[in-house]
Order: C-alpha cells, then sequence, then structure tokens
C-alpha cells in the first residue's frame, strides 16, 4: 500500500490538523510515513501545502514526485489548481468547494470549478456548510478528511482512533462532533 | 527504546536530549525555531533544567553555548543559516579554541528561499572555520548526529556544524529513540590557555587545528555516515549529499543499478571520493544547495566526467526534488497537468488587524509629501509591507540593517529617512545601529513597531517588555522629547501621522515606539484561555 497526497490551502486553514489526522492514523495502522510541511513567512494568509505520504515500505523523499500524486486534498478550490502538476494519471482531486478570497484578484469562481471539473476523478465538496449543518462550523476539515479516506480507500477504524488520540484532550463532544463530521464526509464521497 | 513522530528539528533537539544535553541556545528562524521550542516543552529537558531560553541573537546564542562548553557541560546552539552570519565572529574563532564539552551548532539552510532572502550553504561555514559537518538526510539520522554529535566534538575537541535544510527540518516521520545518557558534570579544559586567543596562543592553536585536519578526514573516511552502495551499472556513480540521496532512490524503488556513494559527514572522505570518481564513467553529483563537492571535483582545471549543477544537468537555484533527478538520469518523468492560466498567486499577508499596517498608513501619508521614497525596512512581518497596497518599503536587507541603513541614506542627504524595525529585531541588531545614529545625531526616524514578540516565526519570547524599549533608546542617549509612544490603531491615524511629521521636521534622531500586541498572539491566549475555563469546568 502506497499513497501520496498533496494537502493544500490557505495558511491558517487548518491544513496541518487534516495531515496530522491521517498521519496519526497511519502511525496507529502501523504504516511508515512523511509529511512535510510549512511554517514561517507563506503562513501568513499565503498559500501553503503539505506533502503527505503513507507506505507499507520505507519512505525516501519527502516530497511526493510531480506526476505521482494519489490525491490532491484541498480546503480552498483555487488552491487544488496550483498543484495539478503532482497528480497522477488517476490521481482525485478533492475539494472544499468554499472560496478564500483574501486577494482583490481571485479568479471567477466558476471557471475554477469548471477547470476541476475537466478531471474525471474529481469532488467539490461544500465542507463548510456540511459541518455547520452538523452544529461543528471548525471542522470542515475533518469533513473533507472523510471523503478523502472514502476515495483513498483508508481504513476508518483507523481515522476514528486517530480522531480520538487528537481530540480527547479538549472532551467526549469534540471528539464525537469530529467522527460525526468524518462519517458526513465519507457519505458524501460515496455518492 | 520509543518511536516518536518527530520533525526532523524535533528529531535533533530529542537526540541531544537524550545525550545529555545542559544547554541550548539560540534565535529564533525559520526553518531552525522548533528545535528549542520542543527543548522547551519536553517534559525530560525540563525535569533536568536544560537551558532553553531564546537567546538577544545568534551571537550572543552561540558565545552563551561555548562558554558551557568551555564548562565541560554539552550545549547547541541553533539558528538558521543567515543566523550564523551574525554568529560567525564567535563560531569561527570556537574552531580555533576549540570545544571541551561537546558543541553542536545546528544550522538550518533554506533552499527555495521559502522564509529567507537567500541560499547560503553551511557547509561552506564548516570549511571555512575547519569544523566537521554532520548532514542528515532522514529524521533518524538527524536524531542520531544529535546523539552522537556530542561524543564525537568531544573526542575531537572541535565543535561540530550539523547542517539541514527546509525539507528534513520541517517533515515528520518516525524515530527511534535510545538510551537517556546522564548530564556532564563540570570539568574545566584540561588546558586552561585554550580559550584564551591571544596572538600568542592563538598561532599555536590554529596549528592544532590545521593539524586536526588529517583526523576529521580520517573520521569522514570511516564514518558510518558516508555509504558505498555498490552497483553494477558503472555508466553512471552518483555522489549524493545529505537529504538528496532520498530524491535520487525515489526514483529507484526496486533499487537503484549504479553505484551510489551518500555523504552526510564532512570534511568529505577525500580517499573515498577519489576511488569511487576513478571507478565509474560519468558522475552525477547530487547536493541540496551549492554544488560543494561539485566545485571540489571539478575544480579550476575541469572535469568532463563530472555532471550536476556546474553544467545544468540539475539546476543550480532552489531545492532539489525527485523529477529534477528523473531529468538528470534521462529516466521517465511524467509532470502531471500544467497549472491553468486561471489560477492567481496568493503571497503571504499581514493579518487583518496587525499594527504593523497601521505603521505603513501613517509612514505613506507622510512620506508622499517628499516624493516616492517609503522606508527603510528590517526582517519580520512587516516586510509584507513591501507587497500592495501598502509599498511602503525601499530596502529589507539583514536584521537591523533598517536603522542603519536608514542612516546612510540620510548621510547621503535623504529626507525623510525613516526606518521601520520590530521590538525582536530590534534588539538582536538594532540597538547598535541607533548608537551610531545618535552619536551623530543623524536626522532620522526610527519607527520601533512592537508587537511585543518575534512574530514571523511563530510569537516567540522577545526579550524588551513594556517601556523597555523605550527605556533603552533614552539609555543609549536619544533626547528625551523625542522618544515617543503610540498605539497604532485605525482610531489613531491622525495622530500617528502627525507625530510622525512632528519627528521627521525634527533635526536629528527620534524614534517613536508604535506598540501593540499581535493579533495572533492574543488570538492563542483568548483560546489557551477558553479551553483552560473548558476544561475547569
Amino acid at each position: 500500500m502506497k499513497k501520496d497526497i498533496i494537502i493544500a490551502g490557505v495558511g491558517g486553514q487548518g491544513i496541518l490538523s487534516i495531515a496530522a489526522t491521517i498521519g496519526t492514523a497511519a502511525l496507529i495502522g502501523q504504516l511508515n510515513m512523511k509529511q512535510s510541511e510549512v511554517h514561517g513567512m507563506a503562513q501568513r494568509g499565503g498559500a501553503v501545502q503539505s506533502h503527505l505520504r503513507l507506505s507499507s515500505e520505507p519512505i525516501l523523499s519527502d516530497l511526493v514526485t510531480k506526476g505521482k500524486a494519489d490525491m490532491i486534498l484541498s480546503m480552498e478550490p483555487m488552491e487544488a489548481l496550483r498543484y495539478l502538476p503532482y497528480l497522477g494519471q488517476n490521481g482525485w482531486i478533492v475539494t472544499n468547494a468554499k472560496p478564500y478570497e483574501n486577494i482583490s484578484n481571485y479568479p471567477p469562481l466558476e471557471e475554477i470549478y469548471s477547470e476541476i471539473r475537466k478531471y474525471k476523478n474529481h469532488l467539490i465538496i461544500d465542507a463548510d456548510e456540511v459541518a455547520k449543518e452538523l452544529n461543528t462550523s471548525k471542522s470542515a476539515n475533518i469533513v473533507l478528511v472523510g471523503a478523502a479516506a472514502q476515495k483513498l480507500g483508508l481504513d476508518f477504524n483507523l481515522l476514528e482512533a486517530a480522531l480520538r488520540q487528537i481530540f480527547i484532550a479538549k472532551g467526549e463532544d469534540v471528539v464525537q462532533a469530529n467522527l460525526a463530521a468524518l462519517h458526513a464526509g465519507q457519505d458524501i464521497a460515496r455518492g | 527504546m520509543q518511536k516518536l513522530l518527530l520533525l526532523g528539528d524535533e528529531a535533533i533537539a530529542q537526540g541531544a536530549i537524550d545525550a545529555g544535553m545542559s544547554g541550548a541556545y539560540g534565535y529564533p528562524g525559520t526553518p531552525s525555531t522548533e528545535i528549542i521550542e520542543y527543548i522547551q516543552r519536553n517534559k525530560l529537558a525540563l525535569e533536568r533544567k536544560i537551558h532553553n531560553q531564546w537567546s538577544a541573537n545568534e551571537k550572543t546564542a552561540m558565545e552563551e553555548a561555548l562558554g558551557m562548553s568551555w564548562a565541560g557541560k554539552r550545549a547547541i546552539v541553533t539558528m538558521k543559516h543567515v543566523g550564523l552570519n551574525v554568529a560567525a565572529d564567535a563560531f569561527v574563532n570556537s574552531a580555533i579554541s576549540g570545544a571541551n564539552g561537546g558543541l553542536l551548532v545546528v544550522v538550518a539552510d533554506d533552499p527555495s528561499q521559502h522564509s529567507s532572502q537567500n541560499e547560503q550553504d553551511s557547509r561552506f561555514y564548516g570549511k571555512f572555520a575547519l569544523v566537521p559537518v554532520l548532514e542528515p538526510s532522514n529524521q533518524q539520522e538527524a536524531y542520531e548526529m544529535a546523539y552522537s554529535g556530542f561524543e564525537l566534538s568531544e573526542r575531537l575537541g572541535s565543535p561540530i556544524i550539523i547542517r539541514i535544510t527546509t525539507r528534513i527540518a520541517h517533515s515528520r516521520s518516525s524515530v527511534y529513540t535510545r538510551e537517556k545518557l546522564p548530564q556532564n558534570q563540570i570539568r574545566l579544559p584540561k588546558n586552561r590557555e585554550q580559550f584564551i586567543l591571544l596572538p600568542s596562543i592563538s598561532r599555536q592553536r590554529y596549528q592544532v587545528l590545521v593539524n586536526d585536519q588529517i583526523r576529521f578526514e580520517l573520521e569522514s573516511d570511516e564514518s558510518a555516515y558516508n555509504i558505498f552502495y555498490p552497483g553494477k551499472d558503472k555508466s553512471w556513480g552518483i555522489i549524493a549529499t545529505g537529504i538528496a540521496y532520498n530524491y535520487v532512490m525515489e526514483n529507484f524503488p526496486d533499487g537503484c543499478s549504479f553505484p551510489i556513494l551518500k555523504i552526510s559527514q564532512y570534511p568529505y572522505p577525500t580517499k573515498k571520493i577519489r576511488d569511487f570518481v576513478n571507478s565509474c564513467d560519468q558522475i552525477l553529483v547530487v547536493e541540496e544547495g551549492f554544488p560543494y563537492v561539485e566545485e571540489g571535483l571539478v575544480g579550476i582545471m575541469g572535469n568532463p566526467k563530472i555532471h550536476g549543477k556546474l553544467d545544468g544537468y540539475l539546476p543550480r537555484t532552489g531545492e532539489l526534488n525527485p523529477n529534477y533527478l528523473a531529468k538528470a538520469l534521462g529516466l521517465e518523468d511524467a509532470e502531471g497537468p500544467a497549472v491553468p492560466s486561471v489560477l492567481a498567486a496568493r503571497p503571504p499577508a499581514m493579518c487583518p488587524g496587525c499594527g504593523h499596517m497601521d505603521v505603513f498608513r501613517a509612514v505613506n501619508v507622510v512620506t508622499q509629501k517628499y516624493g516616492d521614497i517609503r522606508s527603510f525596512s528590517d526582517i519580520g512581518c512587516y516586510t509584507l509591507g513591501a507587497y500592495a497596497p501598502f509599498n511602503s518599503i525601499e530596502t529589507c536587507i539583514d536584521m537591523g540593517a533598517s536603522i542603519t541603513m536608514a542612516k546612510g541614506a540620510a548621510d547621503a542627504g535623504i529626507h525623510p529617512a525613516i526606518a521601520v524595525i520590530g521590538d525582536s529585531t530590534f534588539t538582536h541588531s538594532g540597538m547598535t545601529g541607533l548608537l551610531d545614529a545618535i552619536t551623530e545625531n543623524t536626522r532620522m526616524v526610527l519607527i520601533i513597531s512592537d508587537n511585543s514578540a518575534a512574530a514571523m516565526t511563530g510569537g516567540q519570547f522577545s526579550p524588551a517588555k513594556e517601556e523597555q524599549l523605550e527605556k533603552i533608546c533614552l539609555g543609549l542617549g536619544v533626547h528625551p522629547d523625542h522618544v515617543r509612544t503610540i498605539k497604532p490603531l485605525p482610531k489613531s491615524h491622525q495622530d500617528f501621522v502627525q507625530m510622525l511629521q512632528e519627528e521627521v521636521d525634527y533635526d536629528g534622531i527620534s524614534v517613536i515606539v508604535a506598540r501593540r500586541e499581535c493579533v495572533r498572539i492574543i488570538d492563542r491566549r483568548m483560546s489557551e484561555k477558553a479551553a483552560a475555563k473548558k476544561k475547569s469546568e
């Protein structure tokens, strides 16, 4: 088993929590993992990405090879496009639908969506809306994790254990909210 | 033995803690910051009372670590690559004095300049100062090198550089830990003169250091970090240093048919390299950073069988990746789809509500009356004032240069000469420059945009609290009428503009402290408070 994932978004959107959730699940499942992240200047509202690699074999490069990613998982639709050169032939684009417009020249949203729709394996989810309906608006990123994990065929038992491990210090209600977000994402991805 | 999930930075911290370190010194700088942050919250480090407070700058940190080494205890000093320029005086001379307790100089280079103003390669500092360099290729090696690096430093009597780059510093992987060693007791140097670099002594010490190079190289030749992997196909031989090794091997999931020489300890092992080069038809040298080993091989006379960054097989600038290696070796390399033209750039920006923005709004209003020269600035979040809509910055060179460049420009006849610096950068390297302006009562205005933190690197401790900044300026000798304070807010814009105008009109040096706490740190404190409240319920 080997999965290469580019996690994308804007600084402050919680892409490191996505990486931590999937990474923790991998660790619980005894998989090898490497996860490279962005710190420093770029985090100030700029485009950020994390390269997450999981494998049953030893992993060498900390970076995903361009043209080999199994998935681009993005918290923001335009940011999903930024990393297209990484996408493998049958790779998935899973992205949040909601734009993060902190620049004056943000392109028309429909043009962004139509670029994403050019790829057979795409899924655009209004994760913010889904999370809001669940009354857990902070968990939009976990909704995306649920959808991504379904498409990648990750083990949901491991993801549940990971969320429990990460959020237990914040209380059982936070754990439950995140588990609900995870499964809501899974249900959407199942279609 | 424990299995931990650690950033490369954290692996170094854990290795140093487990090896009985007594002190960590440093100044925050991407991508090195997380080493000391990890030590500041590690349980064993706290139990052992390992020194963990940030220093004023990299030079003071280097000297403090050297003092601990003099006393016989193990110390690390951490910094980003350009920080070693600041610490260079202390560092280069620590090679002459030598180390007593193990001394590790951990330097994090930033190829691709993700968060830096250049790409300098710290291995050259190792060669320059004549000290050994360790360059880990993965998180486990980062741990091992910190763990065993102290012993190496004590055995060779030399400080050791551990050189990492962004991609290992900020990448997480699992690390297996070793037995926890006790800390050293105080044990003064046998030769009580060796740290007194008077010429009569330092000449002897320098000779010792030069003679030691043979030992250092022998150490590299026998190092378990410098590994030869045989291969059947000798049409290519690959020399890969540090993390670059991974990018090579990523292209050969089923094993590489070319021989490989992996180098992770310097001075580079000359004999091993010579034998390797002689055994292959062509050599590809793969290095993250400058073509350091490659230049050594090519030399002035050139060598047509050596390929790498100097002849365009690999890019001369920026980080490496597996794709560049595929291209260089003529392997199949299929990138994914091109980025569509609809994509817009999204550069970093100051946070909504940030006080730095109020500073630049005032600077822009006052300076526009005089022409299009705005301000001389410095290293920090406020450097983002260079971007639209502010476009408020003319210069950003190095820590503290805002003040001294404004002074030089004022000396040249520029008016108004306004410097904008942050609080942490001011105490790092700004105070001495201010003294120059005071000595000559230079006509310029220094704005200290004080958010009470080293914010760009994540809000670390800033030594000057509250009115201490004003007191420093007064103590250095700025006239009390011209040390002024304002809270930069949209509602105080007019007051700020007026205050700045008054000081621009003053024929001498003035300081305006624009003090408002970093909005991110306020947010963090609020959420910590909320979490604590929830916990107590």
